[in-house]
C-alpha cells in the first residue's frame, strides 16, 4: 500500500493526471469507500487523485428547464440540506438523508457513490427512478450517460479509466408525478437495506397510470429496474398494482447474506414494492 | 509514497506536520499531535468513537485522509472545555452519560455538532443524530438525558470554536 497523492486544482488538471497515470491511478472523492478499499488491499493504486479542491464540482443548482444538476463532489449531506434539491423532489433529499449516519453523509459524495457502484447504496435507485443522466468528462470530451447504463456489476461501472463523473442531471418532474424511496432495515438504521425501492408514478387525466419507474436496490449486482412491473402498470388503472407487484420477484437476483436469505429478499421485495406503489398511487 | 506538509489548527492551535499520503486524520491527531482524547474504535467509520469536527462538520477521523485537512480547523474533545467544562460535558457527568468512557469523546463531539445545528433537538432528533455513536455501557438513556439537559441549559460553546 504505497501511492502518491495528487490534488489537482481544476478538472483539466485532473484529466491530465488520469491520462498520465492510466489504470495505475484511482480517483478519491469523499473517501469513505476508497480509504477502506485501499486499507483492505482491495485497491492498490500507484497514484491517488483527490478531487476535493475542484470547487466547480460541488455546485447543486436547478437547470433552466426545471430539472436539477448535482455536482459530483456535492456531499450526501449537501444534497439532503439543499433547498433547491428539496424543491425539486423531497423524496430525493429524503433518500440522501437516509444514508448511514450524519458523519458518513458529511463526507461521502454523489459522484463517489455512483463510481463505487455498491448495489446496496441508497442514492442510485432513487436517481434511476428520477431518470437521471450522469455527466462524464475525459480529455476526449464529454458524454451524457443514462444512469441505468452506469453500474454493470458489483462495484463495477461502464466508465473508462480516463473518465470522471462531473455531475448528475435530473430532468424536470412532470406535474402530478409522485416519488418515494423506501428501504427495509430489519437491524439498525445505519445498516444497508435488505431491500430498497424507489418509485416514481404519474396518472393520466383519465385516471390510468401514464408513466412509472420502479428501481430496487440491494437485490442484485446493480440497482434493478422492475421493467415488467412498470410494463404491467402503464396505461392501467390503480387497481392493477396488486397483480403487477408480484412480477417483481422474477426481476431481481438477490443472494443469501447477513441481511436475509435470497428467498426472504424476494418476498420482501414484493412487500416493499407494494408499499412504495401504495405511496405513489395514494 | 509522496509526503505532504500540512498546516491546520487543532483546537485553536496552529500545527504543521509532514505525513505520507496514506496517513489518516486519526493518526495525525493521536500520533503526530499527541491528542489522544479521540479514540480509534471500529476503524471503518461505523462506531463513532473517532468523531471529530472539521470546520464544524462531524466526521469519522478514521475515514479521512490526513491530506484532506490541510488548511482546516479541527476540533476534538480536548478543544471543548475552556477553563471550565461546557454545559454538555457537565450534563454528561450529572446524568450518567458514560461508564467506561471509550465512546465519550465521540459522543461529546457528535452531540456538540448536533446542538450547534439544532439548539433544541427533540427526542427523535437526538436519537436520529446520535444513532451512529455506539456505547456498550450506558444503554444510551443517560447520554440522551445529558443532551436534553445541555440544550435546556442554553446551548453550547460559541460557534467560532467549532
Amino acid at each position: 500500500m504505497t501511492f502518491d497523492y495528487h490534488e489537482p486544482r481544476s478538472l483539466t488538471e485532473a484529466l491530465e493526471l488520469l491520462d498520465r497515470y492510466g489504470d495505475d491511478a484511482h480517483l478519491i472523492a469523499g473517501g469513505t469507500a476508497t480509504v477502506l478499499l485501499i486499507r483492505q488491499g482491495l485497491l492498490r493504486p500507484g497514484h491517488v487523485i483527490g478531487l476535493r479542491a475542484i470547487e466547480e464540482l460541488r455546485v447543486i443548482t436547478r437547470t433552466a428547464d426545471g430539472g436539477l444538476r448535482i455536482g459530483a463532489m456535492a456531499t450526501h449531506r449537501a444534497v439532503e440540506r439543499s433547498s433547491e434539491a428539496r424543491l425539486y423532489s423531497p423524496a430525493l433529499t429524503d433518500a440522501f438523508a437516509s444514508v448511514a449516519t450524519v458523519r458518513i453523509r458529511n463526507q461521502a459524495t454523489v459522484g463517489g457513490n455512483l463510481a463505487h457502484a455498491d448495489p446496496a447504496q441508497d442514492p442510485p435507485p432513487m436517481l434511476s427512478a428520477l431518470n437521471a443522466t450522469v455527466s462524464v468528462r475525459s480529455s476526449r470530451g464529454e458524454r451524457a450517460l443514462p444512469i441505468d447504463e452506469l453500474a454493470v456489476d458489483h462495484f463495477t461501472t461502464s466508465l473508462a479509466h480516463d473518465e470522471i463523473i462531473t455531475a448528475v442531471i435530473l430532468p424536470p418532474i412532470e406535474a402530478g408525478s409522485r416519488e418515494t424511496y423506501l428501504k427495509f432495515l430489519p437491524k439498525t438504521a445505519d445498516d444497508y437495506a435488505t431491500v430498497s425501492v424507489a418509485a416514481t408514478l404519474r396518472f393520466a387525466s383519465d385516471g390510468t397510470i401514464a408513466e412509472t419507474r420502479i428501481v430496487l436496490g440491494a437485490v442484485g449486482a446493480t440497482p434493478i429496474r422492475a421493467r415488467r412491473v412498470e410494463g404491467a402498470l402503464r396505461g392501467q388503472p390503480r387497481s392493477s398494482v396488486r397483480d403487477a407487484v408480484a412480477l417483481v420477484s422474477e426481476e431481481i437476483d438477490p443472494i443469501d447474506d447477513l441481511r436475509g436469505s435470497a428467498a426472504y429478499k424476494r418476498e420482501m421485495a414484493r412487500v416493499w414494492t407494494g408499499r412504495a406503489l401504495a405511496q405513489v398511487t395514494r | 509514497m509522496s509526503t505532504h506538509r500540512l498546516s491546520f489548527t487543532l483546537n485553536g492551535t496552529k500545527r504543521e506536520v509532514e505525513v505520507t499520503a496514506d496517513r489518516l486524520l486519526i493518526d495525525v491527531i493521536r500520533e503526530e499531535c499527541g491528542a489522544t482524547g479521540t479514540k480509534l474504535g471500529c476503524a471503518v467509520g461505523v462506531c463513532g468513537a473517532c468523531s471529530v469536527l472539521v470546520e464544524g462538520e462531524l466526521l469519522s477521523a478514521c475515514l479521512v485522509p490526513a491530506v484532506f485537512v490541510d488548511g482546516r480547523r479541527i476540533t476534538t474533545v480536548e478543544g471543548l472545555a475552556e477553563g471550565e467544562l461546557t454545559p454538555l460535558q457537565d450534563a454528561f457527568i450529572r446524568e450518567g452519560g458514560f461508564q467506561c468512557g471509550i465512546c465519550t469523546p465521540g459522543q461529546l463531539i457528535a452531540a456538540t455538532a448536533l446542538l450547534s445545528e439544532q439548539p433544541r433537538p427533540d427526542h427523535d432528533a437526538i436519537r436520529t443524530w446520535m444513532m451512529g455513536n455506539l456505547c456498550r455501557c450506558t444503554g444510551y438513556y443517560g447520554i440522551e438525558r445529558a443532551i436534553q439537559k445541555a440544550s435546556g441549559a442554553g446551548g453550547q460553546s460559541p460557534p467560532n470554536r467549532l
